[in-house]
């Protein structure tokens, strides 16, 4: 076969939409977008597979869109994950330093990751992604690379993110089911911010918020380093639930009343306003409060964004996003949302666009596409890694550190 | 009674300790007291009480009370209820007097039998008359094993209600969920007799550890003495780096607790935490919050001790009680319980007197089932639970905002 191992593929499984990703990483390592196939999802809820016959019909249609434009065949993904079962946490790895001249050899450094890795996680969860933040030399802070440095004692921090394996599994044996490789797992949300982020953002602080079909996935950095993620099993989903009850339609209904006469807050033109219902002849059925619509959407949004505020203040990273907020997901499309963030956050929103990656502007501007185009970046930069193993073996996930 | 044994050395601390004794009721209680770690209860008095003599054989206890009647022909209770309760009044003294000194009274019984069901209310009248309180552990028969056995346990848990300080009670149906297929009947019973155990060491350990933050004796009666509570009670344990944040989660998402929801119904919560040396304040206040957070305006005690041979164990109790005249909403028990994180790794152990009270006894608001709130789309999926709130439930409702 020719060279095709140059092409990278994301695959992210999602509650509204399956979307495919392709890409192709030229000679000099820049990555270039080729192609893009997306069908309708209709066996996902809360971004967890429940009906998996249905997700595969999905998937191969997805795929024959990517192979059809990209005119090429994809064999391996890197498949996006997410579910209200993943969670992030930061740990903390000790390890005495032992050797005679105090030097931290690299076998050190190996070690102090290990440690750090070694959580009492519950017996059915496994960790997806285990990034280092920051190295301690005999508690000097703020070490990116130890090795070669003297210390007594090498302590790491690490945000882990772990999930339930079985759910975890169901996703990669339907991709599998596909004839397709998983080439890794990967949390959308850590997707989203490398689509979305730049080196600068990542150093200054940011936060990113996925507004997705049936999650919300937000994740911060700052430093350079990923500070905290999490997963909310609430989204775009939710709020077309919220209009079906609240103004008694039909749920397809109220998921075109949602796109079409949506807002994050209340409207000018709204007020006083009503929408009327027809049936396919054009004839009138029922009014429906312009208004009611845009407060039911507004009061969710404003919650899930509060959700988010809420833990941040726990955790205490308010100040360190002096970036700011960016928005992506479908979610980030209602209008005035990132006029509701700033009230909630009190800092700056942007909706977020995929930075740094050339080829088709089309799926580049669509926010919907940032986690799998993030994907595609993820694959890109680990394979760049696996490249120069061979002069640093054993460096474990070094590009999320910058 | 004049077999009374020797104080255990505990003379010197006579006046802080408070003196327990420990009752085994029935066949099935003294399988109980067989079971206490006789090490760690060494400073109880464990006593034991049947109808049938034949089930004091291999018993530890030190004093022994059979009650006998020549009616019976030494075949016990022959599982009646009534028998056993007449023949614990007609020896009413000998009960009360097997009482005397005691600060707190432990019943163990298993209800649904003739000696357990019977006994266990008159002796725990007999030990407050003589002056203790009264906490009584006690198990309901499995479902299986007949509505006749099921509606004396009923009756007499209300009649023990009534008669004690607080009543812990474990429906053995519930220890369904926390066996597997090949569990054999004997050791069935010696899970549920142990979970109750369990209940008991969380409640001597508030009593007897030297605490840093005391829980002292009048706390625990405050808390239990004549509200003739419901109690919902857990003790959960978690170990490592993040066993406060376990914990926490463990006690919030107990299904036997209700997810948490017990907390917020009652008008009392106890909290005593016990760990090794390397107890952290910030490890205490994380608890603590959570629990804050989910009881609302009930009346918070909280114990801290330590102990060095937990090690690096974090154990905390919680005794939740809820005052009788406390409006009662009814849930729909619709627990479908997933598989919890980490059932299988860390010892839960928790017990809850079931919600059941006679019919017309007290007029219950229930919810009328038109203003069930339908979660359309997410009607059947797991739901989105944050801080006890399901987010599945649109927001508009749950924040009461009117819209018309």
């Amino acid at each position: 076969m020719f060279d095709d191992s140059n092409i990278i593929a994301g695959l992210e499984i999602g509650t509204s939409k399956i979307c495919v990703v392709v890409g192709e990483q030229g000679p000099d390592g820049a990555l270039n977008i080729i192609g893009l196939g997306q069908a309708r999802s209709r066996g996902v809820r809360k971004s967890e597979i429940s009906d998996p016959a249905q997700v595969e019909e999905d998937l191969r249609a997805a795929m024959f869109e990517a192979e059809q434009m990209a005119d090429v065949e994809i064999r391996s993904v890197y498949l996006g994950v997410s579910g209200g079962h993943i969670r992030g946490f930061n740990n903390r790895g000790v390890h005495p330093v032992v050797s005679a001249d105090r030097e931290i050899s690299p076998d050190d450094v190996e070690d102090v990751v290990k440690n750090a890795k070694a959580i009492n996680l519950p017996a059915e969860n496994t960790v997806i992604h285990a990034v280092r933040q920051h190295f301690y030399v005999d508690g000097q802070d703020g070490v990116t690379n130890p090795v070669g440095m003297l210390g007594a004692r090498l302590e790491v921090d690490m945000h882990v993110i772990h999930g339930n394996a079985n759910r975890l599994q169901n996703a990669i044996r339907l991709v599998r089911a596909t004839s397709l490789e998983v080439d890794d797992v990967v949390f959308t949300g850590i997707a989203s911010s490398l689509a979305l982020l730049t080196n600068e953002q990542k150093e200054l602080g940011a936060l990113v918020i996925d507004l997705g079909g049936g999650t919300t996935e937000y994740v911060v950095y700052s430093n350079g380093v990923i500070r905290h993620s999490g997963v909310l099993a609430v989204g775009g989903d939710h709020v077309s639930n919220d209009l079906a009850y609240g103004l008694k339609v039909p749920l397809s209904r109220a998921e075109k009343m949602k796109i079409e006469y949506g807002s994050a807050g209340i409207t000018e033109a709204a007020k006083g306003e009503t929408i009327s219902l027809t049936n396919e002849l054009g004839l009138e059925l029922r009014r429906i409060n312009h208004e009611h619509l845009q407060q039911i959407m507004a009061l969710r949004l404003e919650e899930i964004f509060e959700l988010i505020a809420q833990d941040l203040e726990r955790v205490g990273l308010v100040d360190y996003l002096r970036a700011g907020v960016l928005l992506c997901g479908g979610g980030s499309r209602v209008p005035g949302i990132v006029k509701l963030a700033e009230n909630v956050f009190q800092m700056n929103v942007a909706a977020g666009h995929a930075c740094a990656i050339s080829g088709l502007t089309a799926a580049l501007d669509q926010p919907e596409f940032a986690a799998a185009i993030g994907l595609v970046k993820f694959g890109s930069l680990k394979s760049r890694r696996r490249e120069g193993r061979s002069f640093l073996k054993g460096v474990f996930d070094r590009f999320l550190q910058r | 009674m004049e077999q009374q044994p020797e104080m255990p050395a505990l003379a010197a601390e006579t006046s802080a300790a408070p003196v327990v004794k420990i009752m085994g009721v029935g066949t099935a209680g003294i399988g109980m007291l067989g079971a206490l770690n006789a090490t760690e209860f060494a400073a109880a008095q464990l006593a034991a009480i049947n109808t049938d003599a034949g089930a004091f054989a291999g018993c530890p206890a030190p004093v022994q009370i059979h009650l006998e009647n020549k009616l019976l022909r030494g075949l016990g209770s022959g599982g009646d209820p009534e028998r056993g309760r007449a023949l614990a009044e007609e020896q009413f003294s000998t009960l009360k007097s097997a009482c005397d000194g005691a600060n707190v009274v432990f019943i163990l019984a298993g209800l649904g039998g003739g000696a357990g069901s019977g006994i266990s209310p008159v002796l725990a009248r007999a030990a407050r008359e003589a002056g203790a309180l009264v906490l009584a552990f006690v198990t309901l028969p499995f479902e299986c094993e007949g509505n006749r056995r099921e509606a004396q346990a009923q009756q007499s848990l209300e009649a023990l209600k009534a008669s004690a300080d607080g009543v812990v009670c474990l429906p053995s149906q519930r220890i369904f969920k926390l066996i597997d297929e090949n569990t054999s009947l004997l050791e069935t019973f010696r899970v549920t007799g142990g979970f109750l155990i369990e209940g008991v060491r969380g409640v001597w350990h508030l009593l007897m550890r030297p605490g840093l933050i005391q829980v002292h004796f009048g706390d625990l009666c405050a808390l239990l003495r004549d509200r003739h509570a419901e109690n919902a009670f857990a003790f959960v344990e978690a170990t490592g780096a993040g066993r406060a944040r376990e914990v926490v989660e463990e006690i919030l998402s107990h299904p036997l607790l209700d997810d948490g929801r017990a907390l917020a119904e009652s008008s009392a919560v106890l909290v005593s935490l016990t760990a090794g040396q390397d107890l952290t304040m910030a490890e205490i206040n994380r608890v603590m919050d959570e629990v804050k957070r989910q009881c609302g305006h009930a009346q918070i005690i909280m114990g801290a001790a330590v102990d060095p041979t937990l090690e690096e164990k974090l154990c905390v109790t919680v005794i939740a009680a809820r005052q009788e005249s406390a409006p009662v909403s009814r849930w729909p028990q619709t627990e479908t319980r997933t598989a919890g994180p980490g059932m299988g790794t860390r010892e839960v152990v928790v017990a809850r007197t079931p919600r059941m009270k006679k019919p017309g006894n007290r007029p219950i608001q229930t919810q009328l089932p038109l203003s069930i709130v339908s979660k359309g789309r997410f009607d059947k999926s797991e739901p989105t639970k944050h801080n006890g709130e399901d987010l599945d439930v649109p927001t508009f409702i749950r924040r009461g905002v009117p819209l018309n």
